[in-house]
């Protein structure tokens, strides 16, 4: 039989609980209680209002060059609320509003971002990763714990995210193939935010959406409104549930957009027009994710106005905390911890020389 | 002569190869509407247009692949890994069959390709933007590793490099994109690939450096100079594989003394060869121990450190009267 189909259509759904106008789709509403809706807003508002902190404290020079986040909240904080404490986050560089969930310091990533290894440091019970800049190297990590976690016979699962870039590299491909095969509680969260750098989606893949690509590693795949918070947090849970119990992997693609630069070094102006990025910028997450906690009748404007100086507070605090944490920082020295367990003796030679040099650079400065 | 920075030299070098030969195509990540991410491709999609300045997806592994085919067809593609600490991703295709095509056709298909990649410290960048990893292609046989020192000799290594024919990576320290200005001549020039050059003249000592490290160098000659008349001769490497060592054993056998710099990690660094090739070529003639001042055996540290852990011009000078109080 000449061309007999044996792999049936494939259809690839896309979800949004939340209209443009941030009005809900009360079929699809998830049950989510108060509190958790409160800290999901509370977190975005943090995630937004630090990330402008972050691109202000660059251009005054007080920190070096950063990813800023701004547009992506919803992706990442509908996703990773879906997860526990006990599981496992896998960052790649764009994920600051995750990193906030899961606890990491404002001062540490100030610290981290003005090139001092101290902002590195996570606590003893951490099942974060730290940030990873090679695009796509961190997804094969991920399955590599999730079969570890397998094999400990833990039922924690491990989310980890990464760009529509990130999908063009053989890594992802091999982490994709190798989860589905070991069918490992993985869930992939791609944040489609439309570029990599200068490159649109358009040129990273003919694929009409990222999320059909999960079809070929046998594993489900959705896309979901990446600015719809209730609609990132409904996929991400219907996978995590599945993970958990023992039904492998699952694909997400988060359509959201990077309405910043890509990095604080980059200019934006050389390859896309200002029209897109309004036409996105009326998407915010955070507007549609506002208006329908005001609709539900448990955020009004004296809250909002609350949380808002609460949050201007918080965040003027740590960078005065990081500010003066980083005057005690800085020791050169600190360069040769963490290479090995045991420092071999070759380290210890150089250590010891250029302690020396140090030394004499600070007698010649005395000198003069 | 219009006075460039490395950033402008190396464009035009890509300018005028591309204008004079339509089999040169540039490849690789953001080359196109965004010029490079350090601007080394600026405007050249406008010249020649997308077929031949071509905006890759993000795969290093498929760009330098992708680039071999296009060489081994007649074509010579330069291929840009946006930093050379991102150029792992692409390891095997150059270890496994840039470097050998050649060979493992016995000759029926070379691999004229260039791969750029800017390398090393001092730009307060993030992390894996800060290495200087070249002695790994300097250690696989079949590749020619160069790496220049100035707006010069940048534009005209790469004209060299792009019409070798063997596979060039071609590494550009990115500290000195734009810290100065060269005059650079209009007129296309080429510089031998596999040849150092004398860099300042000296016989008290040999001071032996490349790329980035080739200016803090200098400096520490000229503070010599002029702070105690020692007179040290600098050689700049341009290209450090195949290393061709004549001239430095020619010039330790005048001095009897040597200092090598790199920025690279100490061990097994590309100092450890050049030692080798001097105590082969000039032991009799030496005075003292050769010294090296070099990058330590770590992770470079983020930028806030990264001063520290670069070798300096006090280093270096420091070096220097080490080697001259001996003997
Ligand atoms: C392997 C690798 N190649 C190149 C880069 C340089 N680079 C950093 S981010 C980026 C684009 C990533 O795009 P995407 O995966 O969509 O993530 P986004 O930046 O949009 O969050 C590139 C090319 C890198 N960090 N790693
Ligand atoms: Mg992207």
């Amino acid at each position: 039989m000449p061309h007999e189909k044996i792999v049936p259509d494939v259809s690839i759904t896309s979800l949004a609980i939340l209209d443009a106008e941030g009005k809900v789709d009360k079929d699809l509403e998830p049950d989510i209680d108060i509190q958790t809706l409160l800290k999901l807003y509370r977190f975005m508002v943090l995630a937004r209002r630090f990330d402008e902190r972050l691109v202000a404290l660059q251009r005054q020079g007080r920190i070096g060059t950063f990813p800023p986040i701004t547009g992506q909240e919803a992706a990442q904080l509908g996703a990773v609320a879906a997860i526990r404490p006990t599981d496992w986050l896998v960052p790649s560089f764009r994920e600051t509003a995750a990193e906030l969930w899961r606890g990491r310091g404002l001062d540490n990533i100030i610290i981290a971002n003005n090139g001092l290894n101290e902002g590195g440091i996570m606590p003893d019970h951490s099942r974060d990763f730290p940030v990873s800049i090679p695009v796509a190297s961190q997804i094969p990590h991920a399955v590599g714990l999730a079969w570890a976690a397998r094999y400990r016979q833990s039922d924690e699962v491990v989310m980890v995210f990464f760009g529509d870039g990130a999908t063009s590299e053989g890594d992802f491909h091999e982490a994709m193939n190798f989860a589905a095969v070991f069918q490992v509680p993985v869930i992939f969260v791609c944040q489609n935010n439309q570029w990599a750098i200068s490159i649109p989606l358009s040129r990273q893949t003919r694929s009409e959406t990222l999320a059909q690509k999960a079809v070929a590693y046998g594993m489900p795949g959705i896309q979901v409104d990446g600015n719809d918070i209730l609609a990132v947090y409904a996929a991400a849970e219907e996978a995590v549930a599945r993970a958990r119990s023992g039904g492998g992997p699952t694909f997400i693609e988060c359509v959201t957009y990077r309405v910043l630069m890509h990095t604080t070094a980059d200019d934006p102006k050389r390859y896309r027009s200002d029209e897109a990025v309004d036409a996105w910028r009326r998407k915010d997450p955070l507007i549609r994710f506002e208006t329908y906690l005001r609709a539900k009748g448990v955020l009004d404007e004296a809250k909002i106005a609350g949380l808002q100086s609460e949050i201007e507070g918080e965040i003027k605090a740590a960078v005065d905390h990081a500010e003066a944490r980083m005057k005690t920082m800085g020791d050169p020295m600190e360069m040769f911890d963490h290479q090995y367990a045991a420092m071999p003796p070759t380290l210890r030679r150089q250590k010891a020389i250029l302690e020396r040099e140090l030394a004499a650079d600070g007698r010649e400065v005395e000198h003069e | 002569m219009n006075k460039l920075t490395m950033v402008q030299a190396l464009n035009l070098a890509l300018r005028q190869e591309m204008e004079a030969d339509d089999s040169v195509i540039v490849l690789g990540e953001d080359v196109g509407m965004d010029g490079g991410v350090f601007r080394v491709t600026d405007d050249l999609i406008h010249r020649f247009g997308a077929s031949r300045v071509v905006d890759t997806p993000l795969a290093e592994s498929a760009i330098v692949g992708m680039a071999i085919g296009m060489a081994a067809y007649g074509l010579r593609p330069v291929c840009e890994i946006q930093f050379s600490g991102f150029a792992y991703h692409n390891f095997h295709q150059l270890e496994n069959h840039a470097a050998r095509l050649r060979w493992r056709s016995r000759g029926r298909y070379p691999v004229p390709m260039v791969l750029r990649a800017p390398y090393g410290a001092g730009v307060r960048a993030l992390e894996h933007h800060s290495e200087s990893r070249e002695v790994y292609w300097a250690h696989t046989p079949g590749l020619k590793t160069v790496i220049p020192s100035g707006p010069r000799n940048a534009r005209a290594l790469l004209v060299s490099a792009i019409r070798d024919p063997d596979p060039v990576v071609f590494y550009e320290g990115k500290a000195l994109y734009r810290a100065f200005r060269e005059a650079v001549p209009e007129a296309v020039e080429t510089l031998p690939i596999g040849q150092p050059q004398i860099a300042r003249e000296g016989s008290d000592v040999t001071l032996i450096a490349y790329g980035a490290m080739v200016r803090p160098t200098l400096a520490a000659a000229e503070a010599l100079d002029v702070q105690e008349g020692v007179k040290a001769e600098v050689i700049d490497l341009l290209t450090l594989s195949p290393l061709d060592d004549r001239l430095l054993v020619e010039s330790v056998r005048k001095t009897g003394r040597a200092v090598v710099v790199h920025e690279a990690p100490q061990s097994f660094g590309p100092g450890a060869e050049i030692v080798a090739r001097l105590m082969e070529g000039a032991f009799f003639y030496l005075e003292a121990p050769i010294e090296r001042v070099t990058g330590f055996d770590i992770v470079v540290p983020l930028f806030s450190r990264e001063k520290s852990y670069l070798p300096s011009v006090p280093r270096i000078v420091r070096a220097v009267r080490r080697t001259l109080d001996q003997g």
